[in-house]
């Protein structure tokens, strides 16, 4: 049977080339870079290298980069970190209703235990954020705003430098979750004019447990796991070489291959989008249509249950992701599907199909044809389908 | 996540459709909770004759769904009455825990059915 993997904002493969780099710091080059002798001493000088690379990347300084276990963790370095470290600041956070949760719960971390507020700044049907309603909002406690660079779930790319350049005119923080967009499209810290940015390892081709903050040279931040002055003291515990020498190698080919794949991926999307489009009737494309992650298609289909079709596809060898509420373990729709308005029980007919590098035209047209017949088959059965009702 | 006979009848439900001349219809669940399900049975000489069922929902609803109606089919009223989310469960080789409340509303929808039915044929 065919397989037809479409959901990279979950998962990649790792890259052979990042694996072959990585293999030797599992076995033969073990040491601990904190080590004075040599075999330590060597391995410290590979890391600072993958801290070149990634800085690289995203137009960074190699001093401004913090190597995490994840894109979570970087996003909870972000908030809490500097939240944290300019406690004296004030006691207001700002974030949008669409951040990943580790940015809602970092932030409402805060509101819950300790004496803060957060103001969540709505989005519109586009999923985009308002840079007048950010700017009004901005107050004398602000400490932090966080808004996410790319949404996975819908695909949408906000206006980041504006809405970073209203903070940084009142001196307040600016992060940016840009997880879903580093490594899908160019990314400078610098054109973003943002202080923090979290990024992961599996959108490059790089392993799962493995991510980095930037944060701009003199922003301070506390450190959550207390250890070692690994990290530059932003985190302890020993370096996880393996995966950082895969970061640094996915960078690397990153920077160099990113115009290619972000047009084949974009190219597979819009024929993705555009035969979806023209096949099924009652079907609402989710997300900025221009505006969007290159390879990110997502729509909400009426009358049928995303967990229900994503099973349906499975069976025909199709992995896709929804935000229905059946399929996720709080048993609640997306919260971003809720933000940009859509109605719950359309909200339930969610379909989130995320391409990378290995998709091929023919995949996607394996998709065309399996897909209607699919969302036919569940209509057929549903009492909310016009033809049953 | 789900057993085999839970993935046998939700690729391939029994009983889907609606009865023009149903005796009785049951409807439970609603959209925004993500299940919902309509049942359709005609009854003659104190048994389930027919039954269709319409399920919006997740593989579970309508795994549980087309078990019901195969369960009924055939059946006294009163045994059909006697079928439970339980016993529904138990023939689907199980559910998974999240699921047992949300989507196994079967039996309900059926239950629901069968009082509209005697409701009709009392008056």
């Amino acid at each position: 049977m065919q397989i037809v993997y479409m959901d990279h904002a979950a998962s990649t493969p790792v890259r052979r080339e990042v694996l072959e780099e990585m293999l030797p710091f599992f076995q033969e080059r073990f040491g601990n870079p904190s080590a004075i002798y040599d075999i330590g001493i060597d391995i410290k000088g590979v890391i600072e290298d993958q801290r070149e690379k990634v800085a690289n990347l995203i137009g960074a300084e190699a001093k401004e980069i913090v190597f995490t276990s994840s894109g979570a963790e970087a996003n909870n370095l972000a908030v809490k970190g500097a939240v944290l470290a300019n406690r004296k600041k004030g006691n207001h956070i700002i974030v949008s209703t669409i951040e990943h949760h580790s940015v809602l719960n970092a932030a409402r971390f805060f509101e819950r235990m300790m004496d803060y507020e957060v103001t969540f700044l709505p989005v519109n049907n586009y999923g985009l954020v308002d840079p007048q309603r950010l700017a009004e909002l901005v107050r004398e406690e602000t400490v932090l705003v966080s808004i996410m660079h790319g949404n996975n779930e819908i695909g949408t790319i906000e206006p980041i430098s504006g809405l970073a350049a209203i903070c940084r005119d009142k001196g307040v923080l600016f992060h940016t979750d840009a997880v879903a967009t580093v490594g899908n499209i160019p990314v400078n810290v610098k054109d973003l004019n943002v202080d923090m940015l979290s990024l992961t390892g599996p959108p490059l081709g790089a392993p799962k447990g493995i991510g980095a903050l930037y944060f701009r040279s003199n922003t301070r931040l506390m450190p959550l796991i207390h250890g070692g002055i690994q990290e530059m003291g932003r985190r302890g515990g020993t370096e996880n070489v393996p995966g950082i020498v895969g970061l640094g190698k996915a960078a690397e080919l990153t920077l160099n291959e990113l115009p290619e794949k972000t047009k084949h991926v974009k190219n597979l999307k819009d024929r993705l989008v555009s035969g979806i489009m023209d096949r099924i009737e009652e079907i609402t494309y989710t997300g900025h249509p221009e505006n969007r992650l290159p390879g990110h298609a997502s729509f909400c289909i009426a009358a049928i249950e995303g967990e229900a079709l994503l099973l349906m596809l499975n069976q025909a060898g199709i992995y896709a992701n929804t935000g229905s509420a059946c399929a996720s373990k709080a048993l609640k729709i997306s919260p971003v599907l809720v933000a940009i308005g859509v109605p719950a029980e359309i909200a339930q007919g969610s379909i989130v199909f995320t391409l990378d590098r290995d998709n091929t035209a023919p995949e996607v047209d394996y998709i065309l044809e399996k897909l209607p017949a699919v969302v036919e088959r569940l209509r057929s059965f549903s009492p909310l389908w016009k033809k049953n009702i | 996540m789900y057993s085999e006979k839970v993935m046998d009848h939700f690729m391939n439900p029994r009983n889907v459709g609606t009865l023009e001349d149903a005796d009785g219809i049951g409807e439970v669940g609603n959209p925004v909770c993500g299940d919902m399900m309509t049942f359709y049975i005609k009854v003659r000489d104190d048994k389930i004759d027919d039954i269709k069922f319409n399920t919006f929902g997740c593989a579970a609803a309508i795994a549980v769904s087309s078990m019901v109606s195969e369960m009924a089919k055939g059946k006294t009223l009163k045994d059909a009455r006697a079928i439970t989310k339980d016993s529904v469960a138990a023939a689907l080789e199980g559910l998974p825990k999240q699921k047992m409340h949300c989507s196994n509303l079967g039996a309900e929808a059926l239950t629901k059915a069968i009082e509209n039915y005697e409701k009709k044929n009392s008056a």
